[in-house]
C-alpha cells in the first residue's frame, strides 16, 4: 500500500536536481533540451530545482571524478527520501571512456545506488523522456540481454548427418 | 514598453503549439539514416577476428577463449556509440541499429554475448583465426546455400 501511495505521490510531480560529476556537457545539454518547450517535461510536473533539499530526483551525468565523489555522497544524503537517482549517459552508467581511469571512480553505481540508467553518448532527449516514462510506469523497457552462439561441433555433426552441411574438417 | 509586450504575446501565439506529444504519442524526430544507436551483432557472420575489441575506445568488448569457442562479450553500458566496431568489422557482423530507447533499471540488460566456433592450434590448443575465408569454411563447414 505504501508503494502505491508512493507511486501516486511521485506521479503528481517530480522535482529534479541536476548534478554534473565531470561530464563533457553533452549530456547536460540534452537534459536542458528535455525542459525546452519542444519536449516540455514540465507538463508531467517535472521541474528543475536549485537545491537538492527540494528535489525528489537526482539526475547525474558524468563518470564521477575522484574530486567530486565526496560532494556527490553529501548531495545524495541531502535529497529527502523517497528519492530516485537517474544516470544520464554512458559515463555514469558504466564509466564511459573513463571506466578505468585513475581520475574517476568509473560509474555512478560505485558511489551511490542508482535506480535508472539511460545510456547514450549523449542520449537523445527522447531517450531521456522515455527513461522518465519507464520510471513512472508509463512505458515498459525495451532492452534485454542477448546471448547467441554459432554452430558447435556437435551441431555440425548433427548437420552433416542431416545432409545440410557438405564439408567438415576437425 | 507595453507595446513590445503585446508584440511578444502575438509572436508567441503565432508559433502555435510546438510541444511534441512524446512519450505518450509518436516520436517527433525519428532517427535518420546513419544514426548510430545500439549495436547489433550477427553471430553467424562473425569470424572472431577481434578487430572490434581492438578498436573499441572504452574497451567494452571482452574476448575470452575456451577450448573451441571464442566468447565475445559486449558490455554496452559504457558503449559510446562511436560506430568504430561496425566500421572495422570485415564481415559486417556488427551493425549500428537505430534503437536508442535503452533506459533500464538493470545494467545486465545491456549485455550481448556471442560464442564463436574457432579453429584450434594442434600444439598449444589456443583459438586462432583461420587464414582465409576458405580455411574457415573447412573448419566450420559450409552450407550449400552460402555459395549461391
Ligand atoms: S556520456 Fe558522452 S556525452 Fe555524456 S558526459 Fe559522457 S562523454 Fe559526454
Ligand atoms: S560503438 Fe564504439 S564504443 Fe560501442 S562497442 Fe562499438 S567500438 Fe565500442
Ligand atoms: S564482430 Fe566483426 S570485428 Fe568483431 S570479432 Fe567478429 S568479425 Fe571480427
Amino acid at each position: 500500500m505504501f508503494k502505491k501511495l508512493l507511486d501516486k505521490a511521485f506521479l503528481k510531480s517530480l522535482w529534479v536536481y541536476h548534478a554534473n560529476t565531470g561530464a563533457c556537457n553533452g549530456c547536460d545539454i540534452e537534459v536542458i533540451n528535455v525542459l525546452t518547450p519542444y519536449y516540455d517535461a514540465e507538463r508531467f510536473g517535472i521541474k528543475l530545482v536549485g537545491s537538492p533539499r527540494h528535489a525528489d530526483v537526482l539526475l547525474v551525468s558524468g563518470p564521477v571524478t575522484r574530486q567530486v565523489a565526496p560532494a556527490l555522497r553529501r548531495l545524495y544524503e541531502a535529497v529527502p527520501s523517497p528519492k530516485l537517482v537517474f544516470a544520464i549517459g554512458s559515463c555514469p552508467s558504466g564509466g564511459g571512456l573513463w571506466f578505468d581511469s585513475y581520475a574517476t571512480l568509473g560509474g555512478l553505481n560505485k558511489v551511490i545506488p542508482v535506480d535508472f540508467y539511460i545510456p547514450g553518448c549523449p542520449p537523445r532527449p527522447e531517450a531521456i523522456l522515455y527513461g522518465v516514462a519507464v520510471a513512472l510506469g508509463l512505458a515498459s523497457k525495451k532492452v534485454a540481454p542477448i546471448i547467441s552462439s554459432q554452430v558447435h561441433p556437435e551441431k555440425i555433426l548433427q548437420k552433416i548427418e542431416q545432409g545440410e552441411m557438405t564439408h567438415v574438417q576437425k | 514598453m507595453f507595446k513590445s509586450k503585446i508584440k511578444e504575446v502575438i509572436l508567441c501565439f503565432k508559433a502555435g503549439r510546438v510541444t511534441a506529444p512524446f512519450p505518450l504519442g509518436p516520436e517527433p524526430n525519428p532517427p535518420q539514416d546513419g544514426y548510430r544507436g545500439k549495436i547489433a551483432v550477427d553471430v553467424e557472420k562473425c569470424i572472431g577476428c577481434g578487430g572490434c575489441a581492438n578498436v573499441c575506445p572504452p574497451r567494452s568488448i571482452k574476448i575470452t577463449d575456451t577450448d573451441h569457442t571464442r566468447i565475445l562479450e559486449y558490455f554496452l553500458s559504457r558503449c559510446t556509440y562511436c560506430g568504430r566496431c561496425a566500421e572495422v568489422c570485415p564481415e559486417g557482423a556488427v551493425t549500428m541499429t537505430r534503437e536508442y530507447q535503452l533506459a533500464t533499471n538493470d545494467l545486465n540488460d545491456l549485455y550481448i554475448r556471442s560464442e564463436i566456433y574457432m579453429g584450434t592450434c594442434g600444439r598449444c590448443g589456443r583459438c586462432f583465426k583461420p587464414k582465409t575465408i576458405l580455411d574457415r569454411m573447412m573448419v566450420t563447414g559450409f552450407q550449400p546455400g552460402d555459395l549461391s
